[in-house]
């Protein structure tokens, strides 16, 4: 369980973060949803540390963040996974080697487990064996960005964070991949935090949801109340989609009968 | 951001590269990648520029001290001190400022416009350390190679203006690059060498890892690298000459 207490964040003089405090829960999807520019990213790099906060308290399992040591942060790292809007996969390495190199630094497991574990965690996000010695540039967007969950999953992470896991997918890939992360978290009981602006995935997979509008957070709830609430800029962002629009009315007119 | 305020992040950088590797074998293998990298691959551009300049210097200084006064092993000795003295350490490093700084600046630059540096942080690993200590040491360590080459291919330089041409005698030649020779002046070029490499390394891979933007700022962080480490080789070079040769 992660806690973020009164967390502020600015780049100097644009104050990103305003007050926000949230819960993510373990073995739960939480979303994280706003429009682009609302600082989701921020919110995420700063819950991991790899930006510091200006005030507020992050706590991991009670551990206060901000409070550690460079070498605690080091640590709790091991137990981080984190897979990153643009993939971010080491472009010297292969497929192979991306999801091998964590392994190799931290795992201290022998050559061969490393090698299984690295199958292992490539063959779980339906990678074949075939792609294995590719480079990232060689393959597509949707395959990178599942090399890069193996590569958050290979040293067990008890955190998981996504940020925006099916920008620029294909419908149906981006299904796979949201539900790749679904299936995930509650098979190894882990706290994954989502970025979106995606309805489809909120919809799909979103046990937890936050709304984050011009860095404050706005609402939160579960899916099946985002349809009710009051909040405007949270409705703005939802109906912003002629499909969901068409959905209210008929749950309204579903109401009236 | 002022001078001072980027010096002191500089020197924060230095204080995370400078620790032990998570894991020595990972290092090594980083390391040996770089030597080649850095190192082997500057090779070629070492040589063409050394061998000519060696030619052209020669030249110029025969054909300007065409003056019976003057004694025939001038032309080898101007040559071979010129070398030792400056072109092959401080010439040479600011041509390599443009070769090695801006290729270290721009592929550190990149990795941290698309996240790889976040992504080797997440991991748990020191990427300050993972990535800039194997390039600052393998670069250092492969100066004295690339200077003293430049020495030897330069020197060759002028013999072959001696052996193809009548400007100059291969025997005059000779014994000017041998006479009054000062082995003083070998450790003074390598020591500067050894100073610069670290300039070249440390402050490209300081621009790249602090880039933040697109590609262009990544542009704009191996420009910056160029030009400011050329400016500390040149200062470093009027201090370090003031100390050891005074
Ligand atoms: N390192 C930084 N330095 C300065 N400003 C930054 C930095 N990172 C983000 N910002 C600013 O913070 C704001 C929020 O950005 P952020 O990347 O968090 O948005 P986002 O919600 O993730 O958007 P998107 O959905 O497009 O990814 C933006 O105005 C951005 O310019
Ligand atoms: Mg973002």
């Amino acid at each position: 369980m992660i806690e973020v207490k009164h967390v502020n964040k600015s780049f100097e003089g644009h104050h990103v973060l305003k007050d926000i405090s949230a819960v993510f829960e373990s073995g739960k999807v939480n979303m994280i949803i706003g429009r682009s520019g609302s600082g989701k990213t921020v919110l995420m790099k700063s819950v991991i540390g790899l930006h510091r906060v200006d005030s507020g308290r992050i706590e991991y399992n009670g551990r206060n963040l901000p409070d550690m040591s460079v070498k605690d942060v080091r640590l709790l790292r091991r137990e981080v996974g984190m897979l990153f809007q643009g993939a971010a996969l080491f472009d010297s390495m292969t497929v192979f080697d991306n999801v091998y190199f964590p392994l190799e630094m931290f795992s201290g497991l022998s050559a061969y487990e490393m090698r299984e574990r690295t199958a292992f965690c490539l063959n779980r996000v339906n990678l074949a064996d075939e792609s294995f010695e590719l480079f990232p540039s060689e393959i597509s967007g949707g395959m990178q960005k599942r090399v890069a969950i193996a590569r958050a999953i290979a040293l067990n992470p008890k955190y998981l964070f996504c940020d925006e896991p099916n920008s620029g997918l294909d419908p149906k890939t981006a299904l796979i991949i949201d539900q790749l992360i679904a299936e995930i978290t509650k098979e190894y009981d882990i706290t994954t935090i989502i970025n979106s602006h995606d309805m489809n995935s909120i919809m799909e997979i979103g046990d937890k949801i936050i709304f984050v509008n011009e860095g404050q957070k706005e609402w939160e709830g579960s899916k099946d109340s985002i349809f009710h609430s009051d909040n405007e800029a949270l409705n703005n962002f939802v109906f912003a989609s002629d499909l969901f629009k068409k959905v209210k009315k008929a749950a309204n007119a579903y109401k009236k009968m | 951001m002022g001078i001072i305020k980027e010096t002191g992040t500089y020197f924060l950088l230095m204080q995370r590269v400078f620790v032990l590797p998570d894991k020595w074998r990972i290092f090594f293998r980083q390391f040996s990648k770089e030597l080649e990298k850095l190192g082997l691959l500057s090779l070629p551009i070492v040589i063409i520029i050394s061998v000519f300049i060696g030619a052209i210097m020669t030249m110029q200084t025969k054909l300007n001290t065409e003056n019976p006064i003057l004694p025939t092993y001038t032309t080898g000795l101007v040559t071979r001190d010129t070398l030792l003295l400056e072109f092959s350490s401080t010439i040479m490093c600011l041509i390599l400022a443009g070769k090695v700084g801006s290729n270290i600046a721009s592929e550190i630059g990149t990795m941290r416009i698309t996240e790889q540096i976040d992504a080797l942080e997440i991991i748990g690993v020191n990427a300050a350390n993972y990535l800039i200590l194997p390039k600052i040491t393998a670069f250092v360590v492969m100066m004295p190679f690339l200077v003293i080459y430049s020495i030897v291919v330069g020197l060759v330089g002028g013999y072959c203006i001696g052996l193809f041409t009548d400007i100059i005698s291969v025997s005059d030649y000779l014994v000017g690059i041998q006479y009054a020779f000062i082995p003083y002046y070998v450790f003074y070029t390598i020591f500067k060498s050894l100073f610069f490499a670290h300039i070249i390394a440390s402050v490209a891979a300081y621009y790249g890892y602090y880039a933040y933007g697109g590609a262009l700022d990544v542009g704009r962080a191996s420009t910056s690298a160029v030009v400011n480490s050329s400016i500390l080789i040149l200062f470093f070079n009027l201090l370090i000459t003031s100390l050891m040769l005074n």
